[in-house]
């Protein structure tokens, strides 16, 4: 019983992170109906970021974050600028793949730059807290918490702001919208700017909470949100909190009952059983094709 | 100059629109590419770098013809590849080893594209339903279970690889194989199973309504992709001579997918030139070091903005065309006439 | 026998009642026009003729066989063929391969004799094309055979989705808004075409309109629809003044 209650914990965890990159991807999926590839490595430039702050800077925990997650809006923001939004009218593939060559652009260029795998100095006073057999630390607890805040503050600015009406309002239909004086650039921009700083904070935590940070930790943890997002309904912001949660319980389960080499296959072949089932995730809507 | 530039375009059209023009160049590319390797006219680097463009003419056309012609988006192709891969170097190292794998090599590359075909089969069911987006997600989950599911195989030697194979994968070989896919993929794309194809592209429900069958179209596209993606996995086994699963994961994916689309969607000219821009240029890049890796994708981006639809985009050269298809109209116009004429 | 018959034919889109105990024959040879304000449910008849939609209940039979439950390709291989509201052509393909695909089903060569042009490939192609530029001559498109359907101006592309619904082979053809925006002249040489269709293919034809100049003129039935429901049928110059009729389009009448 406290296996499991401690596995839960660690699943809460990093279900956490999963969830914070999947609203990344969701909300730009919302807006722009398009998978951000480079989203995983804007998560990696999050923690690389984290780690300049912390190590050449000299910055504590807060400073260090909010450092990151600005870095990773305004990168965000400058490439959908760039490389996005000449797209908007061209084949939806045509911006997939373009998004594909940001990231990679960015993994490789993060790797020129720093070629060897690094590692965030501890900004956590580290504390372990021991209740009945399970153990939790002061990282842990904060990683938890600090999603769930930052989960709940996105659910009330997309649901009570105006910024939140219009991208809403965005998804919903994109002829009419910029018809009602919604400035849809800029709304545009404004998504970018969340979406892409949740990943970069996802990317600080993920950055203290495992050993070290490469240029190429984007790629798998990426995907990892991704399938979160598809699991939760993609376009569905709070199916992409509970598909993160759920996937991180799934490889968390995985790695407590098999061999850790299974946990790739048992979380994708996870995701096809899902389809299977529910073909646009557990929140999503089926979009009936007009005829 | 500019008569003289007519004159020459003139003529060039006319030996590209020759019955015997496609024939005679891969008779001579094949007879170049045997002498080539026989008598090294060429420097063994070269031939290499050739090689690597066959076969990824190979991978490009034929994941071209789902995601370029038929308007899917399949992420997951080194999947495939890695399926004909292992299968070719089980059979050429463990089951038939000793002095004729020369002779079997092609029976071993065929079982390669077929197990991978068989394969193929099983991925194109999923995308009866599901399209765009999901599909996306089965074939990326597909790709990674092929290589979590190789990781796990103790017997094929599990993370750290298989080898042992001899070096069998030769340019004329390489040559034929690459000349089959492509004339193999065209076909296909002219035929009535490849207008399904691009009908699908264009509408789905539409084409459906037109009578198409679209799960068989699917189904015959999917088999035919994932052939050729296994022929080029046991091509590409049996030049390195070593394989494990890391090499056929997303990255490779992605490299393949950056090929298709820099050479431009439905048009297998665009996957030749694509192919070949991505392996040569890779090539030519690499004193620059790691920033080459920054330098392609950058490149990519650049061109996708300036043309979303790759080089070729949905064009073909004429002489990709078959001729009967392309004098089609032409011969009916002739007849029409003939017949208004005589009545 | 009628050529179709429709039993009862109910839909629901999550609930919301789409059509409701649609009863319907057609015999052959007849020109059938269905009716209605917006959103009374006529394309999803069509959509549900055709196989787009599984009906959720009620029956259509075919030359007398069951189609609920088949898929549109199976439907229209059996003879049913149409057109769309909003042109769907297959826009980046030539309007010779347009009207190609729809031959689909009548193609008789298999997979492999396709992917190494042996056996039948090549007179099939022959005879394919041949059909489908016939075809495109009697529209008056066989010029064009060779551009991108998309670039064809409206009117062209009105005429190529029927020919493209011909080419598939069809007994029953199903129009949806032929004449939506065009003007007078051109619906007149619509209606011309739309009998000239009929005459020299056999067919018989059942079409959604607004056009009341459309409908009058060529319709020999019609039948009435309003929120899913049928509110009348029979003879043009009889529905012309029905009282539900003018209801449904002008709405309630005002007593004074």
């Amino acid at each position: 019983m406290t296996y499991l209650l401690q596995q839960a914990l660690n699943a809460l965890q990093l279900g956490s992170i999963y969830a914070l990159i999947a609203l990344g991807y969701t909300m730009v999926y919302g807006i722009l109906t398009m998978i951000n590839f480079a989203h995983g490595d804007l998560f990696m430039v999050g923690a690389f970021l984290c780690f300049v702050a912390a190590t050449y800077l000299k910055l504590s925990f807060v400073p260090s974050l909010l450092l990151s997650m600005a870095g990773v809006a305004l990168l965000g923001v400058v490439i959908e600028k760039w490389a996005y939004k000449p797209l908007r009218q061209a084949p939806r593939v045509s911006a997939i793949i373009t998004a594909l060559g940001v990231g990679i652009f960015l993994e490789n260029f993060t790797l020129a730059l720093c070629p060897y795998p690094k590692h965030i100095p501890p900004l956590i006073a580290h504390e372990m807290w021991s209740f009945g057999g399970v153990s939790i630390s002061s990282l842990q607890i904060l990683i938890i918490l600090l999603s769930i805040l930052l989960m709940i503050l996105l659910d009330f600015i997309v649901r009570r702001t105006m910024v939140g009406m219009a991208m809403r309002a965005i998804s919903w239909d994109k002829t009419i919208v910029p018809l009602m004086g919604v400035p849809v650039d800029r709304v545009i921009s404004i998504t970018f700017a969340i979406g892409t700083s949740l990943g970069g904070a996802a990317g600080v935590m993920y950055g203290l909470a495992y050993p070290v940070i490469d240029p190429y930790m984007g790629i798998m943890v990426g995907w990892k949100a991704f399938i979160s997002a598809v699991v939760g309904g993609i376009g569905n912001i709070r199916g992409a909190m509970i598909g993160g949660f759920i996937l991180g319980g799934v490889e968390i389960l995985v790695a407590a009952f098999l061999p850790s080499t299974y946990r790739d296959f048992v979380a994708f072949a996870f995701l096809l059983v899902l389809l299977i089932f529910r073909p646009y995730g557990i929140l999503g809507k089926p979009h009936p094709q007009k005829v | 100059m500019s008569t003289v530039l007519k004159s020459a375009g003139r003529g060039w059209r006319e030996i590209t629109g020759n019955r015997a023009f496609m024939p005679s160049l891969i008779v001579a590319g094949f007879v170049f590419s045997f002498a080539a390797a026989q008598f090294e006219l060429l420097d063994p680097y070269v031939q290499l770098i050739l090689m690597y463009v066959g076969i990824n003419i190979i991978l490009a056309s034929s994941l071209n013809l789902i995601n370029g012609y038929m308007g899917e988006f399949s992420v997951g192709h080194a999947g495939f590849m890695a399926v004909g891969a292992y299968t070719a170097s089980i059979l050429t190292v463990s089951v038939f080893p000793g002095g004729a794998t020369f002779l079997l090599f092609p029976l071993a590359v065929l079982a390669g594209g077929l197990v991978s075909a068989l394969v193929g089969l099983v991925v194109a069911v999923p995308s009866f339903k599901t399209r765009g987006d999901y599909l996306a997600i089965v074939t990326l989950a597909f790709n990674m279970i092929i290589k979590s599911l190789i990781e796990n195989l103790e017997a094929v030697g599990g993370p750290r690889g298989f080898l042992g194979m001899e070096k069998l994968t030769t340019l004329p070989w390489v040559f034929f194989w690459t000349v089959l896919s492509v004339w193999i993929i065209r076909n296909l794309v002219y035929s009535n199973f490849g207008r399904g194809v691009l009908s699908i592209r264009e509408d789905e429900i539409a084409s459906d309504l037109m009578s198409v069958n679209t799960r068989h179209v699917k189904l015959i596209a999917f088999v035919v992709s994932s052939f050729f993606a296994g022929i080029a996995g046991a091509l590409f086994a049996h030049l390195l001579q070593y394989i494990n699963p890391r090499m056929f994961d997303i990255l490779k994916s992605t490299d393949i997918l950056i090929m298709v689309y820099l050479g431009g969607i439905g048009s297998i000219a665009g996957s030749i030139i694509g192919a070949t821009i991505f392996t040569v240029l890779l090539e030519i890049l690499r004193p620059m070091g790691l920033w080459r890796m920054v330098l392609m994708p950058l490149l990519l981006v650049i061109l996708m903005i300036f043309r979303p639809r790759g080089i070729m985009g949905l064009r073909e050269f004429r002489w990709f065309v078959p001729l009967h298809d392309f004098l089609a109209v032409r011969l009916w116009r002739r007849k029409k006439e003939a017949a208004d004429a005589s009545s | 026998m009628p050529l179709l018959e429709s039993r009862n034919l109910t839909h629901y889109f999550d609930g919301l009642c789409a059509v409701s105990d649609f009863n319907l024959d057609v015999e052959p040879g007849e020109i059938v026009g269905i009716i209605g304000p917006n959103g009374a449910g006529k394309t999803t008849v069509f959509n549900l003729f055709t196989g787009v939609y599984r009906a959720t209940g009620g029956s259509v039979l075919f030359d007398g066989s069951e189609i609920v439950g088949r898929t549109p390709s199976e439907i229209t291989s059996l003879g049913i063929a149409r057109t769309f509201q909003n042109i769907r052509l297959f826009k980046e393909l030539s309007v010779l391969d347009n009207v190609r695909v729809a031959h689909y089903a009548q193609v008789r060569y298999n997979a492999i004799e396709a992917l190494l042009q042996i056996g039948r490939y090549r007179a099939e192609e022959k005879r394919v094309t041949d059909r489908a530029m016939d075809l495109l001559a009697a529209f008056r498109l066989e010029d064009h055979a060779e551009e991108p359907a998309g670039n064809l101006p409206y009117g062209m592309q009105r005429r190529l989705e029927m020919a493209r619904a011909l080419a598939t082979g069809p007994r029953l053809l199903l129009l949806d808004e032929p004449a939506a925006g065009m003007n007078p002249n051109e619906i007149v040489q619509l209606m011309d075409l739309i009998q000239w269709i009929r005459k020299s293919f056999g067919l018989t034809i059942l079409l959604i309109e607004h056009q009341m100049r459309l409908v009058m003129g060529i319709c020999e039935r019609l039948k009435v629809l309003d929120f899913g429901a049928t509110i009348a049928e029979g003879l043009p110059r009889d529905i012309q003044n029905h009282p539900k009729v003018l209801e449904a389009y002008l709405g309630e009448e005002v007593s004074p």
